[in-house]
């Protein structure tokens, strides 16, 4: 066990935890947006960060990516700290303004909008947190969608915003979303997701439409599972 | 394995059939990429046909760049040295026939010293060279960058012989922490440490890998230094390979400088050929090969993690760096990422030792650094210089002021997330620890300076507007923080600045420097913060009374015309692209407001400074 001073609190934590699980774990809420369990951490949306101490020298860093270590000391509502997190929420207010959920999270925080900033339009509610890339890479294995450009023009999608001929329509991206901006429409026999339409399948037991028929030919292809014996819904099985 | 590695350089070198020693006679003509583009490749080959034309055998040499790029294309003629500036092909007849054939002067063709009107015969006697140590950059003059043989010929690769005749990694990693030499890409980390830690780093390969990345507006000394003495770069990885246990090794340019990847390329073969790289060097049982690998040209790509992103083949984004590159770099795996000039300097370290070496420089900052002099300067160039000169000897001395006797404003060191430097701070010393602690920072060594023309607002907003397109975009302090300054730096330059604005961009540029995931957004709030801290009554004057005073923000100024200055001549007239200049020859003329759209054209044509700007 590592032990290390959160907020003024003793915690003991497992050797590799993250000072993100080692705070919430002893009860002291951390924000964040973009570290989602289902997903390898990117670090990028800000919100979690901490400051810590070894020796005299004080630093910023990311909760979600930096390890507990022996003797550390961490401070999760310094000044510092607090700045940060406030200009991220006021950032990401400008950029996604009616996204409900940012506009919940800054209102916990306390954070309002900062009028000097002109709220954009062209962007829904989608904060680049790349969750939605990972999850299609790593969890699904597809890679139908990545990150296209740099800087203030970088934005998520298919390639060349044509329509994905690996995406599965399996919709892990629009589960991961932190804020809802991928836009995933079931009804009947169909799914419209990344400008795609899929064909769902019915469940041999209760009749249902539960999976894309796409979905289930990948899961039998990549598990050899017969895709007949996939025909049939989660609650049936 | 028979013979000391020693002994087989030196052989290498005494079956060189070149000789430049000082009764030799031959002609260098600089041939780097500023000299280049001022003709000098035609320059050599006029060079060539005449000196065979009038039946001599003299060698013509194109070396690399030898600094003084205002004045090019530049040749040396040896043995007595006499230095021609600004050669064209129509003097190259008479440099044959009088200079190399008789060994006479033509004094048009040397360099006049500005005050004093005399003319300077050599190199070493110019004001620009005068104050430099040019001990990593002076051989590009020596050198054509092609052949190995020349680097051979002025002791090329005898730094490598001897390390891998007499010294032990730890003896050279030792040799280079006593020298004190610090990281020349920005960061100014003691390379020796860095060394030491990827020896003692777990984990195999290990690779070494030389960062030519180089992407700051008007900073060109390492694209100097791979196109001028590639060798001694490729030397430098070679022995920092041996002291940390590498064996392949990386070298990243980017592929906006073809003539660099060309030479480094012909270099890297050459040094095969001849058994200083790849298997088995100098016949000892130390393997290590370098691959070129062309970066696309991101400016993020010269930061360490997102340069071996793209090395790996991923998109070059930075990611956190908990675990340092030591322990885990390219691959994962224990990696020593140097800047080329650092990578230049090894070998002169070992060839004249660790106390010659920090016998140069500051308490803090050892041996010579390069600054690339471009702007507002007289002679802009390449200049090398000991750690520890000052600004003003920089730009005065070497630099030769300000053009046109205007009056200095500022310096920008340290590219695009360095700091505005002003007038009042031109006596520090110039080293990593001065240039910090005055909000700005050593960088690559790009230094711009600024003439009382140029407005810091509007430098500022021109570097936030670059780190805005150059920012990676993957944390949101850096790709939407530095766009919302950019933002606001371009609404105080058009006239729509607010009352608030400065505090704005100060508090915003604590957390961005706090919260950002690598240095591209740590550092982007410097020019920003650098200028509010020198020339804040400038921002005033933008945002409160709507003035831009040194004229240069279109939205806030007028031009007008002095009637008592102005002869009538017509210029002004002729270069205004939309008919706003107007008047009678032999009279005052006038301007439009409401036609000029403040293109300066008629300030640069107008010969009685008669243009106002207000």
């Amino acid at each position: 066990m590592v032990n290390l001073i959160i907020d003024g609190k003793n915690i003991s934590a497992e050797k590799d935890t993250m000072l993100l699980e080692a705070a919430r774990t002893a009860g002291i809420a951390i924000p964040t947006l973009c570290a989602h369990e289902a997903v390898s951490r990117s670090g990028s949306c800000r919100l979690c960060v901490v400051e810590i101490k070894k020796g005299n020298r004080t630093r910023i860093v990311t909760s979600c990516l930096y390890g507990v270590e022996e003797g550390l000391v961490v401070n999760t509502k310094s000044d510092r700290v607090l700045n940060v997190r406030r200009l991220v929420m006021e950032l990401l207010l400008a950029r996604c303004p009616e996204s409900d959920v940012l506009q919940k999270m800054a209102k916990e925080m306390g954070v309002e909008s900062q009028g000097r900033f002109v709220a954009d339009t062209d962007h829904g509610k989608c904060i680049l947190c790349r969750s939605c890339v990972r999850v299609c890479e790593e969890v699904v294995g597809v890679s139908a969608i990545g990150l296209f450009a740099r800087g203030s023009q970088k934005t998520v999608g298919t390639p060349y915003n044509e329509k994905s001929d690996v995406c599965i329509g399996c919709g892990a991206c629009a589960y991961v979303c932190p804020t809802g901006h991928i836009e995933m429409l079931t009804t009947g026999d169909k799914r419209k997701i990344w400008g795609r339409t899929f064909k769902m399948q019915t469940c041999d037991t209760c009749g249902r439409y539960f999976a894309p028929v796409d979905q289930l030919k990948y899961i039998s292809k990549k598990t050899g599972v017969p895709l007949k014996e996939l025909a049939i819904c989660m609650d049936c099985r | 394995m028979n013979e000391n590695p020693d002994t087989q350089a030196r052989q290498i070198q005494d079956n060189l059939t070149i000789y430049y020693g000082p009764k030799k006679k031959f002609v260098t003509i600089c041939a780097g990429t500023g000299c280049r583009a001022s003709g000098s490749l035609k320059v050599k080959e006029a060079l060539e046909a005449e000196i065979k034309k009038q039946n001599m055998k003299v060698e013509v040499l194109a070396t690399g760049c030898l600094g003084f790029c205002e004045k090019g294309p530049m040749v040396v003629v040896h043995p007595d040295k006499y230095f021609y500036q600004h050669v064209k092909v129509e003097d190259v007849p008479e440099i044959v026939s009088k200079t190399v054939g008789k060994g006479e002067v033509i004094s048009r063709l040397l360099y006049r010293h500005p005050d004093t009107k005399k003319n300077m015969f050599r190199e070493e006697d110019l004001p620009f060279y005068k104050k430099q140590l040019r001990v990593v950059f002076g051989s590009n003059g020596m050198i054509d960058p092609m052949r190995i043989d020349d680097y051979l010929a002025i002791d090329g690769y005898q730094a490598l012989a001897k390390v891998l005749s007499d010294m032990t990694p730890e003896a050279v990693i030792n040799e280079v922490k006593k020298a004190g030499l610090r990281g020349r890409g920005g960061g100014g980390f003691p390379t020796g440490v860095k060394w030491e830690g990827v020896r003692k780093a777990h984990g195999e390969p290990k690779y070494v890998i030389a960062n030519g990345d180089e992407g700051d507006p008007g900073a060109y000394m390492d694209r100097s230094l791979m196109e001028g003495n590639p060798h001694s770069v490729i030397e430098g990885m070679i022995i920092g390979a041996y002291a940390v246990g590498a064996h392949e090794g990386y070298m990243y340019v980017r592929n906006e400088y073809p003539l660099a990847v060309k030479h480094l390329t012909i270099a890297i073969e050459a040094a095969k050929e001849k058994g200083l790289l790849g298997k088995n060097i100098l016949g000892t049982d130390f393997s290590f090969d370098i691959h070129i690998n062309k970066g696309a040209g991101a400016f993020v790509c010269g930061e360490s993690s997102a340069l071996f992103a793209s090395i790996e083949g991923r998109a070059g984004e930075p990611r956190a760096k908990y675990v340092h590159a030591v322990e885990k770099g390219l691959w994962d795996k224990p990696t020593v990422l140097n800047n080329v000039e650092t990578w230049a300097n090894v070998p002169l370290i070992i060839n004249r030792g660790a106390d010659w070496y920090a016998s140069i420089g500051t308490e803090g900052s050892k041996g010579t650094k390069i600054f690339s002099l471009v702007g507002k300067i007289n002679n802009t160039g390449l200049v090398e210089v000991p750690m520890g000169t000052t600004l003003y000897e920089i730009i005065y001395d070497m630099g030769g002021g300000i053009p046109n006797g205007r009056k200095f404003k500022a310096v920008q060191t340290g590219g695009p997330s360095g700091g505005c430097i002003p007038e009042s701070l031109l006596d520090i010393p110039v080293d990593f620890d001065k240039l910090t602690e005055v909000g700005s920072m050593m960088g690559s060594g790009g230094m711009i300076v600024m003439d009382d023309r140029s407005c810091m607002v509007d430098v500022a907003r021109y570097f936030l507007a670059f780190l805005k397109e150059e920012s990676c975009g993957k944390c949101v302090p850096c790709r939407e923080g530095v766009r919302r300054m950019s933002d606001i730096l371009e609404d105080i330059c058009a006239g729509k600045g607010k009352e608030g604005d400065v505090e704005l961009l100060e508090t915003m540029s604590q957390s961005i420097a706090d919260g950002s995931l690598c240095a591209l957004g740590g550092s982007a709030p410097n020019p920003v913060l650098s200028t509010i801290r020198y020339f804040r009554e400038e921002y005033d004057a933008h945002i409160k009374d709507h003035r831009c005073p040194a004229g240069v923000c279109k939205a806030l100024i007028t031009y007008s015309i002095d009637p008592e200055k102005c002869t009538g001549c017509g210029l002004c007239i002729k270069v205004c692209p939309t008919q706003a200049t107007s008047g009678e020859k032999k009279k005052a003329h006038s301007i439009d407001n409401n036609k000029c759209i403040r293109c300066g054209a008629c300030i640069e044509s107008c010969k009685f400074d008669a243009i106002n700007v207000k």
